[in-house]
């Protein structure tokens, strides 16, 4: 067995330092090390893009990265984006516009528009199709992923506060 | 689906990465963003024993101009980088143009330049891009470094002319001459997906009109990224015209290639896209090269 390397990296903004084999994917680190199981493990081998996380701000598949190699570096997960009580934009959005039908593949779908979002107030449809054509939705929810995202930059771009309506209970 | 063990190298200079690469030996093996090498070891495709993780070195990220109006492309700068660099833009705009072809943003994100050369995947294009450019790779070993022409860069799939024991530094674009075009033209099953063929053209006109240099590229249609030979010299002297780039279009499907039948297509269909492919992307070179100071 190969000596255990130390890690340290943000996440979410807030520091975390564990003991882990170098052959350890990121993935399975933000999950089980941390227990942040918001993003999903879908094909191991950066295809299917579920596990897509932010990486110093940018999209990448945290299956294709081992976790020394995040060391010293800022991750983002889906559970970064907002909370139960104030949603981010992006996830009010999916809500509203039904861009999670089983839900499996949203978190690497949402990761991956936030930088685009940020940088793009008004997307193209087919700007929106290339920043997640590297997310697979095998529900073929893809229409209203579409929408979603499209929503998504008109509540960014309006500067609107994400407003909770719906109650939780429901 | 997980990787075996291996033990883990993070070197922060390019001394420090060939001194560990000499003391790994043989079961060494190189990551770079790790986009082709970690899936196969996700897969146990791959075994290295060791890694050697250039992350951690910041002198292999850079892109900076040339001497000679070209662009020098550090091995671990991102493709994405590479993507939307302004230098790589103006002296090779066909590098610029292909790498949408290149998976998808977030393997672009972290995907390398060296990487996508180093892999030496005969489906990559890129790598067919760039040989059609006239590309050297700067090879640094502990004794020193070496050029290496693109043309001699590909031993076989997945087999750079790079030993154990050395690294990819650096790649270096060459300016494009006056009245040249390019272009790079593929089939792919999906957008982001590997190409079923690709069909990478450089051409330079002369004063006269008359193509004096002509560079046809291919990939998957052998065990490397190839120069379709004859298309490419029988449009070497002559003026271009419809005819000429058919007939160099029939000569790298029929003469340059010998490709294998696969779960992604027949041989008989690759030749087909071969020709098909080929005659776009030298008529739309031709027409570039044409109207650039012409």
């Amino acid at each position: 067995m190969t000596e255990k390397v130390k890690v340290k990296m943000t996440v979410n903004g807030r520091g975390y330092e564990r003991e882990v084999e170098p052959r350890m994917l990121l993935v399975d680190f933000i999950r089980n090390e941390l227990g942040l199981t918001g993003t999903h493990v879908g094909c191991e081998h950066g295809v299917c893009g579920t596990c897509t996380i932010l990486f110093d701000g940018q999209p990448v598949r945290s299956c294709l990265i081992f976790a020394p190699q995040a060391n010293g570096h800022d991750i983002q997960t889906v559970e970064g984006l907002g909370t139960i009580d104030k949603l981010h934009p992006i996830q009010e959005a999916f809500w509203e516009a039904h861009g999670a039908q089983c839900g499996f593949c949203t978190p690497g779908m949402m990761m991956s528009v936030v930088p685009f979002l940020a940088e793009n107030k008004h997307p193209t449809d087919d700007e929106i199709r290339e920043v997640v054509s590297g997310n697979l939705c095998r529900c073929t929810g893809y229409q209203h992923i579409i929408n979603a995202v499209r929503l998504a930059a008109e509540k960014m771009a309006e500067g609107e506060q994400p407003v909770q309506e719906v109650s939780r209970e429901n | 689906m997980k990787p075996a063990s291996f033990d883990y190298y993070a070197p922060t200079t390019i001394a420090e990465a060939l001194d560990v690469l000499a003391e790994v030996g043989y079961g060494g093996k190189v990551l770079a963003g790790g986009q082709s090498l970690v899936p196969a070891m996700n897969f146990r495709m791959a075994l290295p024993s060791a890694l050697i993780d250039l992350n951690s070195i910041p002198e292999l990220d850079y892109i900076k101009p040339a001497g000679d109006g070209g662009v020098l492309i550090g091995a671990m700068t991102r493709d994405t980088r590479v993507e939307f660099d302004p230098l790589v833009a103006k002296a090779a705009p066909m590098v610029k143009e292909t790498m949408p072809h290149v998976a998808h943003p977030q393997i672009r994100n972290r995907g390398t330049f060296g990487g996508l050369h180093a892999h030496a995947d005969p489906t990559a294009q890129i790598p067919a891009v760039t040989w059609a450019l006239g590309a050297r790779m700067l090879v640094r070993g502990k004794e020193g470094e070496r050029w290496v022409d693109a043309s001699e860069f590909y031993m076989g799939p997945f087999a750079p002319a790079i030993e154990p024991n050395e690294l990819l530094v650096e790649v270096a674009l060459p300016p494009m001459p006056e009245k040249s075009g390019s272009s790079f033209k593929q089939v792919a099953r999906q957008h982001g997906a590997q190409g079923l063929v690709g069909a990478a053209s450089m051409v330079v006109l002369d004063d006269t009109g008359r193509c004096k240099e002509a560079r046809l590229v291919l990939t998957s249609v052998g065990e490397t990224v190839l120069l379709a030979v004859n298309a490419s010299q029988m449009l070497v002297g002559e003026v271009p015209s419809a005819e000429l780039i058919a007939a160099a279009a029939e000569a790298a499907a029929t003469q340059d290639i010998d490709p294998g039948s696969d779960i992604h297509c027949t041989a008989e269909y690759r030749r087909h896209l071969t020709r098909v492919l080929s005659r776009q992307s030298l008529t739309l070179a031709f027409e570039r090269a044409a109207g650039r100071g012409g």
